[in-house]
C-alpha cells in the first residue's frame, strides 16, 4: 500500500492500514508491558523513604502523560476536522476519547490509592489533583456532548470547540505543581534536568510508558474502526467489506 | 530486587492493598476496554452487512 498524507483522510484507506497495525499494537502493547512489569516489581529496588508502595508509580505516572497526551491528540484532531472538515479526522477524535478518560481515572485512582499511605489521604482539593480531576469532566464532557447531537457533524463541531477550548487545561495542570503549591510533588522526570530517580526504576516507567502508547493506539484504532463503519455505513465500500466478512463466517 | 517468598511479593512490605488496589482496577479497565472495543466494530460490520443484504429486510 502507498502511503500518502491523503491516506489518513481516506476511510477506507484509514481502515485497512490500521487493520494490519492493530496487531502489532497488541504485541507490543503486551511483550513491553511484560518487560516494564517485571523490571518494576524484581528489578528496581525498594525506595528508600516510601518502601514498596512507590511501585503504583509504574502505572500511575504513564497513565497521567498519556491522560494529558491523548487530550492533545483528541483536541487537534477536533480542530483539524471542524476546520478542514475532514470528516475522519473528527471520527478519530471521537475514537480516542474513551481512552484518554479511561487513562485520566487510572491516574486519579492510582494516584489516591498511592495518597493515602504517602500523605495520609485519599484526595486532597489542591491545583494538581483538581485540575487533573477537570481532565476527566473534559473527557466525559467531550463524549456526552457528541453523543447528545444527532447530526453527527454539528456533533462533531460542537465537540471540537469543547475539546480545543479545554485544552488550556493540559499546560495548567502540568505546570500546576511549580504555579502553586501543592501537597503533589514536582515533575520526577523532566527535559531539562537529570531524573531524580533509580535508573531501573526510570527504565520501568519508561517502559510501562511505551505499552501504555502500543496499548492506546491498539484500541484507539479498533475504536476508530467501528466508528467509520458505524458513520459511512451504506457506502459501497462498507457494503463489500461486510459481505465479505459476513460470507466468510456464514454457516451453510 | 529478591522478594524472598510469594507472600512477601503480595504483602508488597504492609502496602499490598494500595499497589495491588491500583493495579488490579487498571488491569481490570485495560481488559474490558478493549473486549468492548472489539465489540462494537464486530457489531458495526454485521449492521453494515444486513445493510448491504436487501434480502434480508424482507424476512
Amino acid at each position: 500500500m502507498k502511503l500518502t498524507l491523503y491516506t489518513f483522510s481516506s476511510p477506507p484507506k484509514y481502515y485497512a492500514l490500521t487493520g494490519v497495525l492493530v496487531p502489532v499494537c497488541w504485541v507490543l502493547a503486551i511483550v513491553l508491558s511484560a518487560i516494564g512489569l517485571w523490571m518494576g516489581f524484581f528489578v528496581a529496588p525498594t525506595d528508600a523513604t516510601q518502601g514498596e508502595v512507590y511501585r503504583v508509580i509504574f502505572i500511575h505516572v504513564p497513565a497521567a502523560w498519556m491522560g494529558m497526551f491523548l487530550y492533545l491528540v483528541m483536541a487537534f484532531w477536533a480542530a483539524i476536522g471542524w476546520a478542514f472538515h475532514a470528516r475522519l479526522a473528527s471520527m478519530v477524535a471521537r475514537a480516542v476519547a474513551p481512552t484518554g478518560a479511561i487513562f485520566t481515572f487510572i491516574a486519579l485512582w492510582t494516584g489516591a490509592f498511592w495518597g493515602k499511605p504517602a500523605w495520609g489521604t485519599w484526595w486532597v482539593w489542591d491545583a494538581r489533583l483538581t485540575s487533573f480531576l477537570i481532565l476527566l469532566f473534559l473527557y466525559l464532557g467531550y463524549i456526552a456532548l457528541v453523543e447528545a447531537i444527532d447530526d453527527p457533524r454539528r456533533a462533531d463541531q460542537a465537540g471540537a470547540l469543547l475539546a480545543v477550548v479545554g485544552a488550556v487545561n493540559v499546560p495548567i495542570i502540568y505546570f500546576s505543581v511549580k504555579w502553586w503549591n501543592t501537597l503533589h510533588q514536582g515533575a520526577t522526570v523532566s527535559i531539562t534536568a537529570a531524573p531524580k530517580m533509580a535508573t531501573t526504576m526510570l527504565q520501568a516507567m519508561l517502559i510501562m510508558t511505551f505499552a501504555f502508547w502500543a496499548y492506546a493506539f491498539a484500541v484507539i484504532f479498533t475504536r476508530a474502526r467501528a466508528i467509520i463503519l458505524e458513520r459511512e455505513r451504506g457506502a459501497g465500500w462498507v457494503n463489500q467489506l461486510a459481505l465479505k466478512g459476513s460470507s466468510r463466517s456464514a454457516k451453510p | 530486587m529478591n522478594w524472598g517468598s510469594a507472600d512477601n511479593f503480595f504483602a508488597m512490605g504492609g502496602y499490598g492493598l494500595y499497589v495491588w488496589g491500583s493495579y488490579v482496577v487498571t488491569a481490570l479497565l485495560m481488559v474490558v476496554e478493549p473486549l468492548l472495543a472489539i465489540h462494537r466494530r464486530r457489531r458495526a460490520l454485521r449492521d453494515a452487512a444486513s445493510d448491504a443484504r436487501p434480502e434480508d429486510h424482507e424476512s
